[in-house]
Protein backbone atom coordinates (compact mmCIF):
# COMPACT_ATOMS: atom_id res chain seq x y z
CA UNK A 1 0.00 0.00 0.00
CA UNK A 2 1.35 3.45 -0.90
CA UNK A 3 3.17 4.93 2.62
CA UNK A 4 1.39 8.23 2.36
CA UNK A 5 -1.82 6.15 2.70
CA UNK A 6 -0.50 4.16 5.29
CA UNK A 7 0.57 7.25 7.26
CA UNK A 8 -2.93 8.56 6.99
CA UNK A 9 -4.67 5.83 7.74
CA UNK A 10 -2.65 5.90 11.31
CA UNK A 11 -3.09 9.47 12.29
CA UNK A 12 -7.34 8.58 11.48
CA UNK A 13 -8.12 9.05 15.71
CA UNK A 14 -9.20 5.33 16.95
CA UNK A 15 -12.91 5.88 18.14
CA UNK A 16 -12.30 1.97 18.98
CA UNK A 17 -12.35 2.66 23.03
CA UNK A 18 -15.42 5.20 22.52
CA UNK A 19 -17.82 3.25 20.69
CA UNK A 20 -16.80 0.39 22.71
CA UNK A 21 -17.00 2.14 25.86
CA UNK A 22 -20.96 3.35 25.10
CA UNK A 23 -22.17 -0.42 23.35
CA UNK A 24 -21.46 -1.66 26.62
CA UNK A 25 -23.43 0.59 28.66
CA UNK A 26 -26.15 0.34 26.24
CA UNK A 27 -25.81 -3.60 26.01
CA UNK A 28 -26.13 -3.39 30.48
CA UNK A 29 -29.03 -1.21 30.26
CA UNK A 30 -31.07 -3.46 27.34
CA UNK A 31 -30.42 -5.77 30.13
CA UNK A 32 -31.19 -4.22 32.81
CA UNK A 33 -34.54 -2.92 31.16
CA UNK A 34 -35.47 -7.37 29.69
CA UNK A 35 -34.92 -8.12 33.27
CA UNK A 36 -37.04 -5.38 34.86
CA UNK A 37 -39.98 -5.89 32.18
CA UNK A 38 -41.70 -9.24 33.31
CA UNK A 39 -43.44 -11.30 30.57
CA UNK A 40 -45.81 -12.43 31.92
CA UNK A 41 -46.85 -14.74 29.15
CA UNK A 42 -50.42 -14.38 26.57
CA UNK A 43 -53.56 -14.06 28.82
CA UNK A 44 -55.51 -17.49 28.34
CA UNK A 45 -57.99 -15.54 26.57
CA UNK A 46 -55.17 -13.01 24.66
CA UNK A 47 -55.36 -15.01 21.50
CA UNK A 48 -58.72 -15.07 21.19
CA UNK A 49 -58.76 -10.89 21.79
CA UNK A 50 -56.31 -10.39 19.17
CA UNK A 51 -58.41 -12.48 17.01
CA UNK A 52 -61.34 -10.64 17.42
CA UNK A 53 -60.17 -7.96 17.34
CA UNK A 54 -58.78 -8.96 13.81
CA UNK A 55 -62.07 -10.17 13.16
CA UNK A 56 -64.26 -6.23 14.15
CA UNK A 57 -61.94 -4.44 11.75
CA UNK A 58 -62.50 -7.17 8.91
CA UNK A 59 -66.42 -7.44 9.84
CA UNK A 60 -67.05 -3.55 10.66
CA UNK A 61 -70.51 -2.55 12.32
CA UNK A 62 -71.34 -0.93 8.70
CA UNK A 63 -74.55 0.77 10.03
CA UNK A 64 -72.59 2.59 12.94
CA UNK A 65 -69.44 3.48 10.20
CA UNK A 66 -72.36 5.54 7.75
CA UNK A 67 -74.31 6.61 10.73
CA UNK A 68 -74.62 10.09 10.13
CA UNK A 69 -76.69 11.20 13.33
CA UNK A 70 -74.89 12.21 16.50
CA UNK A 71 -73.93 8.75 17.40
CA UNK A 72 -72.34 7.75 14.09
CA UNK A 73 -68.58 7.48 13.36
CA UNK A 74 -68.93 10.08 10.90
CA UNK A 75 -69.86 12.75 13.95
CA UNK A 76 -67.65 11.51 16.21
CA UNK A 77 -64.65 11.73 13.41
CA UNK A 78 -66.25 15.76 12.87
CA UNK A 79 -66.10 16.30 16.37
CA UNK A 80 -62.54 15.32 16.85
CA UNK A 81 -61.22 16.86 13.91
CA UNK A 82 -62.73 20.31 15.68
CA UNK A 83 -61.26 19.79 18.89
CA UNK A 84 -57.93 19.67 16.91
CA UNK A 85 -58.63 22.28 14.87
CA UNK A 86 -59.75 24.80 17.88
CA UNK A 87 -56.82 23.37 19.86
CA UNK A 88 -54.26 23.83 17.37
CA UNK A 89 -55.38 27.60 16.61
CA UNK A 90 -55.64 28.81 20.35
CA UNK A 91 -51.76 26.67 20.63
CA UNK A 92 -50.29 28.21 17.96
CA UNK A 93 -51.98 31.71 18.89
CA UNK A 94 -50.35 31.58 22.64
CA UNK A 95 -47.28 30.28 21.17
CA UNK A 96 -46.67 33.15 19.20
CA UNK A 97 -45.36 35.83 21.99
CA UNK A 98 -44.05 32.77 24.05
CA UNK A 99 -41.66 31.40 20.94
CA UNK A 100 -40.55 35.48 20.48
CA UNK A 101 -39.90 35.21 24.81
CA UNK A 102 -38.06 32.59 24.23
CA UNK A 103 -35.52 33.96 21.01
CA UNK A 104 -32.25 35.21 22.95
CA UNK A 105 -31.91 37.71 20.18
CA UNK A 106 -35.19 39.62 20.65
CA UNK A 107 -35.55 39.51 24.52
CA UNK A 108 -31.97 38.66 25.86
CA UNK A 109 -30.35 35.40 27.39
CA UNK A 110 -31.90 35.50 30.82
CA UNK A 111 -35.54 35.70 30.02
CA UNK A 112 -35.41 33.44 27.13
CA UNK A 113 -33.58 31.12 29.46
CA UNK A 114 -37.07 31.39 32.11
CA UNK A 115 -39.32 31.09 29.18
CA UNK A 116 -37.48 28.09 28.12
CA UNK A 117 -37.72 26.22 31.68
CA UNK A 118 -41.33 27.39 31.92
CA UNK A 119 -41.86 25.66 28.63
CA UNK A 120 -40.14 22.57 29.73
CA UNK A 121 -42.65 22.44 33.00
CA UNK A 122 -45.50 22.76 30.46
CA UNK A 123 -44.38 20.38 27.79
CA UNK A 124 -43.70 17.41 30.93
CA UNK A 125 -47.62 17.19 32.16
CA UNK A 126 -49.17 14.29 30.29
CA UNK A 127 -51.92 16.08 28.44
CA UNK A 128 -54.49 13.84 30.45
CA UNK A 129 -53.07 15.78 33.59
CA UNK A 130 -54.34 18.71 31.65
CA UNK A 131 -57.44 17.14 30.93
CA UNK A 132 -58.58 16.45 34.62
CA UNK A 133 -57.47 19.97 35.50
CA UNK A 134 -59.56 21.82 32.71
CA UNK A 135 -62.79 19.46 32.97
CA UNK A 136 -62.93 21.25 36.62
CA UNK A 137 -63.48 24.61 34.19
CA UNK A 138 -65.47 23.48 31.58
CA UNK A 139 -67.20 20.10 32.81
CA UNK A 140 -66.92 17.26 30.68
CA UNK A 141 -66.76 17.77 27.09
CA UNK A 142 -65.26 18.44 24.00
CA UNK A 143 -64.24 21.95 25.19
CA UNK A 144 -61.84 20.76 28.32
CA UNK A 145 -60.37 18.61 24.92
CA UNK A 146 -59.84 21.88 22.87
CA UNK A 147 -58.31 23.48 26.03
CA UNK A 148 -56.10 20.62 26.54
CA UNK A 149 -55.02 20.56 23.04
CA UNK A 150 -54.13 24.47 23.30
CA UNK A 151 -51.87 23.66 26.17
CA UNK A 152 -50.45 20.88 24.78
CA UNK A 153 -49.27 22.43 21.51
CA UNK A 154 -47.61 25.31 23.01
CA UNK A 155 -44.26 23.26 23.58
CA UNK A 156 -43.68 22.06 20.85
CA UNK A 157 -44.83 24.83 18.18
CA UNK A 158 -43.26 27.56 20.20
CA UNK A 159 -39.99 25.48 20.02
CA UNK A 160 -40.48 25.19 16.13
CA UNK A 161 -41.23 29.00 15.78
CA UNK A 162 -37.93 30.01 17.67
CA UNK A 163 -35.66 28.42 15.14
CA UNK A 164 -37.55 30.45 12.62
CA UNK A 165 -37.06 33.48 14.74
CA UNK A 166 -33.58 32.90 15.17
CA UNK A 167 -32.38 32.36 11.61
CA UNK A 168 -34.37 35.12 10.24
CA UNK A 169 -32.37 36.64 7.49
CA UNK A 170 -31.11 40.42 9.18
CA UNK A 171 -29.60 41.35 5.53
CA UNK A 172 -33.01 42.33 4.62
CA UNK A 173 -33.77 44.58 7.73
CA UNK A 174 -30.42 46.34 7.28
CA UNK A 175 -31.40 46.75 3.31
CA UNK A 176 -34.84 48.04 4.13
CA UNK A 177 -33.49 50.65 7.30
CA UNK A 178 -30.75 51.56 4.29
CA UNK A 179 -33.32 52.63 2.04
CA UNK A 180 -35.15 54.29 5.07
CA UNK A 181 -38.53 52.04 5.59
CA UNK A 182 -40.52 52.95 8.72
CA UNK A 183 -40.55 50.28 11.46
CA UNK A 184 -43.90 49.37 10.38
CA UNK A 185 -42.84 48.89 6.67
CA UNK A 186 -39.91 46.53 8.20
CA UNK A 187 -42.20 44.65 9.69
CA UNK A 188 -44.44 43.95 7.37
CA UNK A 189 -42.52 43.36 4.36
CA UNK A 190 -39.23 42.30 6.00
CA UNK A 191 -40.48 39.94 9.40
CA UNK A 192 -43.70 38.81 8.46
CA UNK A 193 -42.93 36.90 4.73
CA UNK A 194 -40.17 35.25 6.28
CA UNK A 195 -42.29 33.93 9.35
CA UNK A 196 -45.23 33.43 7.91
CA UNK A 197 -44.80 30.04 5.39
CA UNK A 198 -42.72 28.42 7.85
CA UNK A 199 -45.09 29.22 11.21
CA UNK A 200 -47.90 28.25 8.79
CA UNK A 201 -45.91 25.24 8.36
CA UNK A 202 -45.45 24.16 11.63
CA UNK A 203 -49.15 24.43 13.27
CA UNK A 204 -50.18 22.31 10.28
CA UNK A 205 -47.93 19.92 11.08
CA UNK A 206 -49.54 20.26 14.69
CA UNK A 207 -52.63 20.04 13.56
CA UNK A 208 -51.85 16.24 11.80
CA UNK A 209 -50.12 15.19 15.68
CA UNK A 210 -53.23 17.11 17.27
CA UNK A 211 -55.46 15.24 15.33
CA UNK A 212 -53.78 11.72 16.62
CA UNK A 213 -53.84 12.95 19.90
CA UNK A 214 -57.48 14.19 20.07
CA UNK A 215 -58.01 10.11 20.10
CA UNK A 216 -57.26 9.48 23.32
CA UNK A 217 -58.95 12.37 25.29
CA UNK A 218 -62.02 10.52 25.77
CA UNK A 219 -60.12 8.72 28.45
CA UNK A 220 -60.82 11.63 30.50
CA UNK A 221 -64.12 12.50 29.49
CA UNK A 222 -62.86 15.47 27.28
CA UNK A 223 -64.46 14.61 24.33
CA UNK A 224 -63.43 13.37 21.01
CA UNK A 225 -63.75 9.35 19.74
CA UNK A 226 -61.41 7.90 22.36
CA UNK A 227 -64.72 7.82 24.77
CA UNK A 228 -66.57 5.85 22.56
CA UNK A 229 -64.04 3.40 21.33
CA UNK A 230 -62.57 2.30 24.65
CA UNK A 231 -66.60 1.89 25.62
CA UNK A 232 -66.92 -0.37 23.07
CA UNK A 233 -63.65 -2.28 23.86
CA UNK A 234 -64.65 -2.51 27.30
CA UNK A 235 -67.68 -4.30 26.36
CA UNK A 236 -66.29 -6.22 23.96
CA UNK A 237 -68.67 -4.85 20.99
CA UNK A 238 -65.82 -5.83 18.69
CA UNK A 239 -67.64 -4.95 15.44
CA UNK A 240 -68.14 -1.14 16.69
CA UNK A 241 -64.30 -1.26 17.95
CA UNK A 242 -63.56 -2.19 14.30
CA UNK A 243 -65.52 0.70 12.62
CA UNK A 244 -64.15 3.36 15.15
CA UNK A 245 -60.68 2.35 14.35
CA UNK A 246 -61.32 2.18 9.79
CA UNK A 247 -62.36 5.66 10.64
CA UNK A 248 -59.40 6.81 12.81
CA UNK A 249 -57.09 5.24 10.20
CA UNK A 250 -58.56 6.36 6.89
CA UNK A 251 -59.43 10.10 8.89
CA UNK A 252 -55.36 10.26 9.84
CA UNK A 253 -53.90 9.31 7.09
CA UNK A 254 -56.17 11.68 4.56
CA UNK A 255 -55.17 14.40 6.37
CA UNK A 256 -51.22 13.07 6.75
CA UNK A 257 -51.70 13.46 2.95
CA UNK A 258 -53.57 16.95 2.60
CA UNK A 259 -50.70 18.21 5.34
CA UNK A 260 -47.21 17.17 3.58
CA UNK A 261 -48.87 18.34 0.34
CA UNK A 262 -49.72 21.96 2.04
CA UNK A 263 -46.72 22.21 3.75
CA UNK A 264 -44.34 21.33 0.36
CA UNK A 265 -46.09 23.64 -1.48
CA UNK A 266 -46.07 26.73 1.46
CA UNK A 267 -41.98 25.54 1.73
CA UNK A 268 -41.08 25.62 -2.25
CA UNK A 269 -43.57 28.39 -2.82
CA UNK A 270 -45.30 26.82 -5.68
CA UNK A 271 -49.03 27.34 -6.42
CA UNK B 1 -49.76 31.76 -16.00
CA UNK B 2 -52.09 29.37 -15.86
CA UNK B 3 -55.65 30.26 -15.31
CA UNK B 4 -57.11 28.72 -12.69
CA UNK B 5 -60.53 28.57 -11.08
CA UNK B 6 -60.01 31.07 -8.55
CA UNK B 7 -58.29 33.38 -11.00
CA UNK B 8 -61.79 33.48 -13.23
CA UNK B 9 -64.16 34.86 -10.68
CA UNK B 10 -61.09 37.54 -9.38
CA UNK B 11 -59.57 38.77 -12.12
CA UNK B 12 -55.66 38.90 -11.84
CA UNK B 13 -54.52 42.76 -12.12
CA UNK B 14 -52.82 43.26 -15.02
CA UNK B 15 -49.65 45.81 -15.80
CA UNK B 16 -48.01 47.32 -17.99
CA UNK B 17 -44.20 47.32 -18.46
CA UNK B 18 -42.29 50.67 -19.97
CA UNK B 19 -41.64 48.06 -22.91
CA UNK B 20 -44.87 47.38 -23.26
CA UNK B 21 -45.37 43.65 -21.85
CA UNK B 22 -48.28 42.67 -19.96
CA UNK B 23 -47.71 41.19 -16.68
CA UNK B 24 -49.96 40.05 -14.58
CA UNK B 25 -50.37 39.53 -10.44
CA UNK B 26 -53.07 37.47 -9.20
CA UNK B 27 -55.34 38.45 -6.99
CA UNK B 28 -54.54 37.69 -3.45
CA UNK B 29 -56.28 34.28 -2.18
CA UNK B 30 -55.92 35.33 1.34
CA UNK B 31 -59.83 36.55 1.26
CA UNK B 32 -60.75 33.28 0.40
CA UNK B 33 -58.65 31.06 3.13
CA UNK B 34 -59.55 33.63 5.74
CA UNK B 35 -63.31 33.13 4.57
CA UNK B 36 -62.47 28.90 4.54
CA UNK B 37 -60.90 29.46 8.33
CA UNK B 38 -63.51 31.28 9.88
CA UNK B 39 -66.34 29.00 8.74
CA UNK B 40 -64.12 26.17 10.14
CA UNK B 41 -63.90 27.77 13.50
CA UNK B 42 -67.62 28.45 13.41
CA UNK B 43 -68.64 24.76 12.91
CA UNK B 44 -65.51 23.82 15.60
CA UNK B 45 -67.38 26.08 18.14
CA UNK B 46 -70.41 24.81 17.61
CA UNK B 47 -69.89 20.85 17.76
CA UNK B 48 -67.48 20.98 20.34
CA UNK B 49 -69.68 23.81 22.67
CA UNK B 50 -66.68 26.03 22.80
CA UNK B 51 -67.88 29.14 25.17
CA UNK B 52 -64.75 31.28 25.47
CA UNK B 53 -66.24 33.55 28.51
CA UNK B 54 -66.28 30.63 30.19
CA UNK B 55 -62.30 30.82 31.14
CA UNK B 56 -62.54 34.17 32.30
CA UNK B 57 -65.86 33.15 34.81
CA UNK B 58 -64.62 29.91 35.65
CA UNK B 59 -60.65 29.89 34.34
CA UNK B 60 -59.65 30.15 38.30
CA UNK B 61 -60.36 26.70 38.77
CA UNK B 62 -57.79 25.21 36.59
CA UNK B 63 -55.48 26.64 38.90
CA UNK B 64 -57.21 24.69 41.85
CA UNK B 65 -55.34 21.30 41.62
CA UNK B 66 -52.25 23.23 40.28
CA UNK B 67 -52.02 25.30 43.86
CA UNK B 68 -53.32 21.98 45.70
CA UNK B 69 -49.98 20.41 44.30
CA UNK B 70 -48.30 23.04 46.33
CA UNK B 71 -45.51 21.93 48.17
CA UNK B 72 -44.76 19.26 46.43
CA UNK B 73 -45.13 15.57 48.55
CA UNK B 74 -41.15 14.60 48.69
CA UNK B 75 -41.64 11.60 51.26
CA UNK B 76 -43.49 9.89 48.30
CA UNK B 77 -40.26 10.17 46.34
CA UNK B 78 -39.51 6.15 47.43
CA UNK B 79 -42.93 5.04 46.17
CA UNK B 80 -41.93 6.40 42.59
CA UNK B 81 -38.75 4.71 41.48
CA UNK B 82 -39.57 1.49 40.67
CA UNK B 83 -42.63 3.13 38.69
CA UNK B 84 -40.26 5.23 36.94
CA UNK B 85 -37.63 2.31 36.38
CA UNK B 86 -40.14 0.49 34.55
CA UNK B 87 -41.36 3.39 32.86
CA UNK B 88 -37.24 3.53 31.64
CA UNK B 89 -36.80 0.08 30.82
CA UNK B 90 -40.24 -0.10 29.25
CA UNK B 91 -39.07 2.51 26.51
CA UNK B 92 -35.63 1.38 26.26
CA UNK B 93 -36.54 -2.07 25.29
CA UNK B 94 -39.56 -1.28 23.01
CA UNK B 95 -37.63 1.48 20.91
CA UNK B 96 -34.17 -1.07 20.68
CA UNK B 97 -36.30 -3.48 20.07
CA UNK B 98 -38.51 -1.59 17.50
CA UNK B 99 -35.89 0.57 16.22
CA UNK B 100 -33.94 -3.24 15.12
CA UNK B 101 -36.80 -4.53 13.28
CA UNK B 102 -37.58 -1.62 11.67
CA UNK B 103 -34.46 -2.33 9.71
CA UNK B 104 -36.04 -5.09 7.38
CA UNK B 105 -39.14 -3.30 7.00
CA UNK B 106 -37.59 -0.22 5.50
CA UNK B 107 -35.78 -1.88 3.85
CA UNK B 108 -38.68 -4.31 2.32
CA UNK B 109 -40.47 -1.09 1.75
CA UNK B 110 -37.74 0.64 -0.56
CA UNK B 111 -38.33 0.69 -4.33
CA UNK B 112 -34.30 0.83 -4.74
CA UNK B 113 -33.58 -1.88 -2.77
CA UNK B 114 -36.38 -4.86 -3.00
CA UNK B 115 -37.44 -4.17 -6.62
CA UNK B 116 -40.96 -5.57 -6.10
CA UNK B 117 -43.98 -2.97 -6.33
CA UNK B 118 -46.28 -4.98 -4.83
CA UNK B 119 -44.12 -5.60 -1.77
CA UNK B 120 -43.23 -2.50 -1.26
CA UNK B 121 -46.81 -1.02 -1.27
CA UNK B 122 -47.58 -3.74 1.01
CA UNK B 123 -44.85 -2.70 3.74
CA UNK B 124 -45.07 0.85 3.01
CA UNK B 125 -49.53 0.53 3.89
CA UNK B 126 -48.80 -1.76 6.96
CA UNK B 127 -45.90 0.38 8.47
CA UNK B 128 -48.51 3.54 8.18
CA UNK B 129 -51.77 2.31 9.29
CA UNK B 130 -49.42 1.13 12.31
CA UNK B 131 -48.25 4.66 12.84
CA UNK B 132 -51.83 6.01 12.50
CA UNK B 133 -53.07 4.01 15.58
CA UNK B 134 -52.38 6.13 18.46
CA UNK B 135 -49.74 4.61 21.17
CA UNK B 136 -52.88 4.69 23.72
CA UNK B 137 -55.10 2.85 21.69
CA UNK B 138 -52.50 0.31 21.04
CA UNK B 139 -51.59 0.13 24.22
CA UNK B 140 -55.02 -0.65 25.30
CA UNK B 141 -55.62 -3.75 23.06
CA UNK B 142 -51.73 -4.77 23.97
CA UNK B 143 -53.79 -4.90 27.51
CA UNK B 144 -55.94 -7.23 26.56
CA UNK B 145 -53.76 -9.84 25.15
CA UNK B 146 -50.88 -9.72 27.59
CA UNK B 147 -52.93 -8.35 31.04
CA UNK B 148 -52.22 -5.59 33.06
CA UNK B 149 -48.52 -5.09 32.97
CA UNK B 150 -45.26 -3.78 31.48
CA UNK B 151 -44.94 -6.27 28.93
CA UNK B 152 -48.02 -3.94 27.47
CA UNK B 153 -46.47 -1.03 27.51
CA UNK B 154 -43.37 -2.88 26.13
CA UNK B 155 -45.58 -3.82 22.84
CA UNK B 156 -47.03 -1.00 22.65
CA UNK B 157 -43.96 1.15 22.25
CA UNK B 158 -42.48 -1.57 19.92
CA UNK B 159 -44.91 -1.31 17.62
CA UNK B 160 -45.02 2.36 17.52
CA UNK B 161 -41.68 3.21 16.80
CA UNK B 162 -40.81 0.27 14.62
CA UNK B 163 -43.47 1.95 12.22
CA UNK B 164 -42.11 4.90 13.19
CA UNK B 165 -38.40 4.92 12.07
CA UNK B 166 -39.54 2.74 9.47
CA UNK B 167 -41.13 5.19 7.57
CA UNK B 168 -38.24 7.58 8.29
CA UNK B 169 -35.61 5.45 7.05
CA UNK B 170 -37.75 4.30 3.91
CA UNK B 171 -37.80 7.73 3.09
CA UNK B 172 -34.27 8.46 3.48
CA UNK B 173 -32.97 5.05 1.44
CA UNK B 174 -35.20 5.90 -0.93
CA UNK B 175 -33.54 8.85 -1.65
CA UNK B 176 -29.86 7.85 -1.54
CA UNK B 177 -27.76 8.09 -4.14
CA UNK B 178 -27.33 5.06 -5.83
CA UNK B 179 -24.31 6.03 -7.86
CA UNK B 180 -21.96 5.21 -5.23
CA UNK B 181 -23.70 1.55 -4.75
CA UNK B 182 -23.34 1.19 -9.07
CA UNK B 183 -19.79 2.39 -8.90
CA UNK B 184 -19.01 -0.43 -6.17
CA UNK B 185 -20.80 -2.90 -8.18
CA UNK B 186 -18.74 -2.12 -11.26
CA UNK B 187 -15.79 -2.49 -9.13
CA UNK B 188 -16.59 -6.39 -8.64
CA UNK B 189 -18.53 -5.95 -4.81
CA UNK B 190 -21.50 -8.07 -4.13
CA UNK B 191 -24.26 -6.69 -3.50
CA UNK B 192 -24.16 -7.14 0.33
CA UNK B 193 -20.23 -5.74 -0.04
CA UNK B 194 -22.01 -2.99 -2.15
CA UNK B 195 -24.47 -2.20 -0.15
CA UNK B 196 -22.19 -2.13 2.83
CA UNK B 197 -19.86 0.47 1.87
CA UNK B 198 -22.07 2.62 -0.42
CA UNK B 199 -25.48 2.91 1.53
CA UNK B 200 -24.91 1.95 4.61
CA UNK B 201 -22.38 4.71 5.66
CA UNK B 202 -24.83 7.29 4.27
CA UNK B 203 -28.03 5.89 6.55
CA UNK B 204 -26.13 5.00 9.65
CA UNK B 205 -26.47 8.63 11.29
CA UNK B 206 -29.90 9.39 10.49
CA UNK B 207 -31.03 5.99 11.43
CA UNK B 208 -28.95 6.15 15.24
CA UNK B 209 -30.12 9.82 15.24
CA UNK B 210 -33.90 8.75 14.93
CA UNK B 211 -33.99 6.15 17.00
CA UNK B 212 -32.93 8.19 19.73
CA UNK B 213 -35.65 10.54 19.06
CA UNK B 214 -37.78 8.03 18.97
CA UNK B 215 -36.49 6.67 22.41
CA UNK B 216 -36.34 10.56 23.46
CA UNK B 217 -40.51 10.72 22.51
CA UNK B 218 -41.32 7.51 24.01
CA UNK B 219 -40.59 8.03 27.60
CA UNK B 220 -43.06 10.74 27.40
CA UNK B 221 -45.58 8.23 25.87
CA UNK B 222 -44.26 5.98 28.33
CA UNK B 223 -45.11 8.03 31.08
CA UNK B 224 -48.86 7.94 29.99
CA UNK B 225 -49.43 4.49 29.32
CA UNK B 226 -50.25 3.36 32.93
CA UNK B 227 -53.86 4.80 32.61
CA UNK B 228 -54.36 1.98 30.73
CA UNK B 229 -52.79 -0.35 32.70
CA UNK B 230 -49.95 -1.09 30.67
CA UNK B 231 -47.67 -0.28 33.48
CA UNK B 232 -45.24 2.22 34.67
CA UNK B 233 -45.42 5.68 35.86
CA UNK B 234 -48.47 6.60 34.90
CA UNK B 235 -50.18 3.85 36.86
CA UNK B 236 -49.05 5.45 39.87
CA UNK B 237 -50.03 9.16 38.41
CA UNK B 238 -53.74 7.73 37.38
CA UNK B 239 -53.76 6.16 40.98
CA UNK B 240 -52.88 9.77 42.67
CA UNK B 241 -54.88 11.47 40.79
CA UNK B 242 -57.62 9.32 41.59
CA UNK B 243 -56.92 9.66 45.15
CA UNK B 244 -56.84 13.36 44.63
CA UNK B 245 -53.70 13.65 46.47
CA UNK B 246 -52.26 16.47 44.51
CA UNK B 247 -48.88 16.95 46.32
CA UNK B 248 -48.20 13.61 45.61
CA UNK B 249 -48.98 13.97 42.07
CA UNK B 250 -46.52 16.63 42.00
CA UNK B 251 -43.86 14.51 43.13
CA UNK B 252 -44.22 12.41 40.04
CA UNK B 253 -44.63 14.84 37.67
CA UNK B 254 -41.57 16.74 38.85
CA UNK B 255 -39.20 13.41 38.89
CA UNK B 256 -40.88 12.67 35.65
CA UNK B 257 -39.80 16.28 34.48
CA UNK B 258 -36.38 16.01 35.69
CA UNK B 259 -35.57 12.20 33.65
CA UNK B 260 -37.22 13.60 30.74
CA UNK B 261 -34.94 16.85 30.87
CA UNK B 262 -31.81 14.67 31.62
CA UNK B 263 -32.66 11.76 28.56
CA UNK B 264 -33.74 14.35 26.49
CA UNK B 265 -29.84 16.17 27.27
CA UNK B 266 -27.95 13.12 26.65
CA UNK B 267 -30.14 12.35 23.32
CA UNK B 268 -29.28 15.79 21.71
CA UNK B 269 -25.99 16.13 22.65
CA UNK B 270 -25.21 12.54 20.69
CA UNK B 271 -27.43 13.74 18.03
CA UNK B 272 -25.82 17.01 17.58
CA UNK B 273 -22.61 14.78 17.17
CA UNK B 274 -24.49 12.58 14.68
CA UNK B 275 -24.92 14.83 12.08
Amino acid sequence: MNSSIQKQLNEAPNHMLYFSTIAAILLALLIWSIAGVNYTGVEDRGLEFAGNIIKGILTPDLEFLFDFTKQGVPYLLFETIAIAFLGTIFGSLLAIPISFLMAPSVVGEPISFITRLFVIFVRTIPSLVYGIMLIRVTGPGAYAGVLTMSITSIGMISKLYVDVIENLDRGVLEAMTSMGCTTYEKIRYGILPQLFSSFLSTTIYRFDMNLRDATILGLVGAGGIGAPLIFAMNAYRWNEVGSILIGLVVLILLVEVLSNKLRARLVSGER
Amino acid sequence: MKETFYDKIFKPKTYTLENGKEVKQRASRVPLIIVLLVIAMYLSFQATDSDLSLIFTRGYQFFVILIAMFPPNFNYISNIWEPLFDTIQMSLLGSVAGAILAIPLALLSSGNVIRNRFVNGLFKFVLSIMRTLPTLIMALIATFVFGLGTMAGTTAIFLFTMSYIGKLMYEHIENVDMGAFEAHESMGLTKIQAFRYAIVPDVLPTYLSVSLYAFEGNIRYAAILGYVGAGGIGLVLDERLGWRDYPSVAMVLLVLMIVVFIIERISEYFRRKLT
